[in-house]
C-alpha cells in the first residue's frame, strides 16, 4: 500500500466513525466534538486531493466559526443526557420509515451510476492561485451571485436581530 | 518496512527542527512568566521576584515545581473527559502555530544540500495560522463548560464571542497585506521584505501602518491580554475559565497563554517587521559563512520578538480593562469598517498608482 492509500483509508475510517459518533452519542456537546473531528477528516481528504485552500477554509469556517456557535448554543441551553425528551412511538416509526426511504433512494442512485476511481495524480486546480483565477474568470457570474445571496442573508439576520421599535410610547 | 515512502534524512531533519522549536518556545514561555513579573515590578516601582537565584532567575522553576506537586482536583459534577481535554487542546493549538513560521533563511551547505529553518513551507501559511487560532477557543470553551461552574461558563462564553468578533477584523486587516505581497506563504512574505531600505522601506509596517494597528489590537484581543482580558477579569468572574483547575492543568492554561504570546509576536514580526531581515544583511551575508549568517538572522528575529513581547507587557501594565460592551463596539463598529477601508484604499493604490 502506498502512503496515499494508507492516508486515504485512515481518513475514511475516521470520517465515518466520527460521523456515526455524532448521531450515536447521548451528550450533545460530544456530538459537536465528533462533528468537528469529522470536518478534520474531510479536510484531510481535501489535502489528499491537493485542494489545500478548500481544506483550510473548511476548518476555519466550519470547525472554527460555525461549530463554536453551535457549542455556544448547546452550552447555554444546558442539555444533558438525562434531560433529553423521550420521543413517542409514532415519531420514532416515522423517522425510521423516512430514513429508510432516503437510504433506498441513495442506494438506487448509486447502483446505476458508474463510480469512477479517484485519480491518483490530483490536479492543481485546488491550489489557491488556480482556484482564484478560475473563480474570477470562468465562474465569475455564479460567484458574484452567491456573494449577493450571502449579503442578503446578512441583511436578513440584521433585520431579524434588530430590536423591535416601540409602537406605543411608554409611560413617562 | 517501506510503508511511508519518505526520505529518512528528511524526517530526521524535521523532527530535530520541531524538537528545537518546541523546547525553545517552552523555555521562552517559562521565562516570559518571570519577565512579566519583572516588568510589572519595574513599572510599579517594586523589586519583583528576587529570592530564587540571582534576579529571581530560578523563579519559573520554583513555580513549575509547585504546580507539579499540587493536588490534582477534578470537580465531582464536572464532565471528566472534557475537563481533561480542555487544557490539552489549549496547549496543542498554542504550539501548532509555530510550524509555519520561518525562523531563518535556508542554509546551503558546501555539498549543496539545503537545510530549511521552517518546519513546513505550505502555500497557505497565513490561512493555516488563522485555522489554528480559530481552533484555540475550543480549549477555553470546553474547559469552562466542563467545570460545571457558572463563572467558568460565563468566562468561556465571553472568550469565545471575543475571539470570533476579533478574528474578522484580523482577517480583513491582513487581506490588504496579502494583496500587496500576492502570496499566502509566510516565507515568501518574509523574502519580499528583504533588507530594510531598497529605495523605499521594504518592511510591511511602513507600507501598511493602519493594517498593522488593526492587526495588533486584534492580537491583543485574541491573546486575552489586558486591556482585553475580559475572560479572566478577576473583579467580575473570580478567576475566569480556569477557576476549577488546579495543579499542572492550571499550569497548562497559564503556560499556553505565554506560548501564544511568543508565537503571535513571531507572526507579527514575520508579517510586518521583516521577520529575520535586518539592515545591511547583504553585506553580512557576504562576509560570514552561511551557517553563521543564518544564526545571526535567527538571533535578530528573536531579538525583534522579545521587543514585541515587551511592548505587549508594557501595554498590559499601563491600560485599564475595557468594559464588555465597549470591547464589542470597538471590534464590530470601529475595527471592521476601518479594516475594510484600508482594504479598499490598498486595492485602489495597487490598481492605479503601482501598476
Amino acid at each position: 500500500m502506498s502512503t496515499y492509500e494508507i492516508l486515504f483509508w485512515f481518513l475514511t475510517v475516521m470520517a465515518l466513525s466520527c460521523a456515526l459518533g455524532v448521531i450515536l452519542s447521548r451528550n450533545p456537546v460530544n456530538s459537536v466534538l465528533f462533528l468537528i473531528a469529522t470536518f478534520f477528516a474531510i479536510s484531510g481528504h481535501y489535502v489528499l486531493m491537493n485542494a489545500q485552500f478548500l481544506a483550510i477554509v473548511n476548518i476555519i469556517v466550519y470547525a472554527g466559526a460555525i461549530m463554536v456557535l453551535f457549542l455556544f448554543v448547546i452550552m447555554l441551553m444546558n442539555l444533558n443526557a438525562d434531560t433529553e425528551p423521550q420521543k413517542n412511538r409514532l415519531v420514532q416509526f416515522a423517522g425510521v420509515i423516512s430514513g429508510g426511504a432516503l437510504f433506498l433512494v441513495v442506494l438506487a442512485a448509486l447502483r446505476t451510476s458508474s463510480v469512477n476511481m479517484l485519480e491518483q495524480s490530483p490536479t492543481d486546480i485546488g491550489l489557491i492561485k488556480n482556484l482564484g483565477k478560475t473563480l474570477f474568470t470562468q465562474f465569475v457570474l455564479p460567484f458574484e451571485i452567491s456573494s449577493v445571496l450571502f449579503l442578503s442573508a446578512m441583511i436578513g439576520a440584521v433585520v431579524i436581530g434588530k430590536k423591535e421599535e416601540a409602537t406605543t410610547t411608554p409611560n413617562p | 518496512m517501506l510503508l511511508l515512502q519518505i526520505d529518512t534524512a528528511f524526517i530526521i531533519e524535521k523532527i530535530l527542527l520541531i524538537t528545537v522549536i518546541l523546547l525553545g518556545s517552552l523555555g521562552i514561555a517559562m521565562y516570559l512568566t518571570w519577565a512579566e513579573r519583572k516588568v510589572a515590578a519595574v513599572m510599579q516601582d517594586r523589586i519583583g521576584p528576587a529570592r530564587a537565584g540571582i534576579f529571581g532567575l530560578l523563579q519559573p522553576l520554583a513555580d513549575g515545581g509547585k504546580l507539579f506537586f499540587k493536588e490534582e482536583i477534578i470537580p465531582d459534577r464536572s464532565t471528566r473527559t472534557l475537563f481533561i481535554l480542555g487544557p490539552a487542546l489549549a496547549m496543542l493549538t498554542a504550539l501548532m502555530t509555530s510550524a509555519v513560521v520561518p525562523w531563518g533563511p535556508d542554509i546551503t551547505l558546501d555539498n549543496g544540500s539545503v537545510i530549511s529553518l521552517q518546519v513546513a513551507d505550505i502555500s497557505i501559511g497565513i490561512l493555516f495560522i488563522f485555522g489554528v487560532v480559530s481552533l484555540g477557543v475550543y480549549g477555553v470553551m470546553l474547559g469552562g463548560w466542563a467545570s460545571n461552574n457558572k463563572f467558568s461558563l460565563l468566562s468561556s462564553i465571553r472568550a469565545a464571542s471575543q475571539a470570533i468578533s476579533y478574528e474578522l477584523a484580523m482577517g480583513l486587516s491582513l487581506v490588504a497585506v496579502l494583496m500587496m505581497t500576492g502570496s499566502l506563504s509566510l516565507r515568501e512574505i518574509v523574502e519580499q521584505q528583504h533588507g530594510f531600505w531598497d529605495g523605499y522601506f521594504t518592511w510591511n509596517f511602513f507600507k501598511q501602518p493602519l493594517g498593522f494597528l488593526i492587526f495588533l489590537i486584534c492580537a491583543f484581543a485574541e491573546l486575552n491580554r489586558a486591556p482585553f482580558d475580559l475572560p479572566e477579569c478577576e473583579s467580575e468572574l473570580n478567576m475566569g475559565y480556569h477557576q476549577e483547575y488546579s495543579s499542572m492543568k492550571l499550569g497548562f492554561y497559564l503556560f499556553a497563554e505565554y506560548i501564544n504570546l511568543f508565537v503571535s509576536s513571531a507572526v507579527i514580526i514575520t508579517l510586518f517587521f521583516g521577520g529575520y531581515n535586518f539592515p545591511f544583511m547583504d553585506k553580512v551575508a557576504g562576509a560570514a559563512s552561511p551557517i553563521v549568517f543564518s544564526l545571526i538572522c535567527v538571533l535578530i528575529f528573536l531579538t525583534k520578538i522579545i521587543c514585541c513581547i515587551l511592548f505587549f507587557m508594557f501595554i498590559r501594565w499601563t491600560l485599564p480593562r475595557f468594559r464588555y460592551d465597549q470591547l464589542m463596539r470597538l471590534g464590530w463598529k470601529s475595527l471592521i469598517p476601518l479594516a475594510l477601508f484600508n482594504m479598499v484604499v490598498t486595492g485602489a493604490a495597487i490598481l492605479w498608482i503601482f501598476k
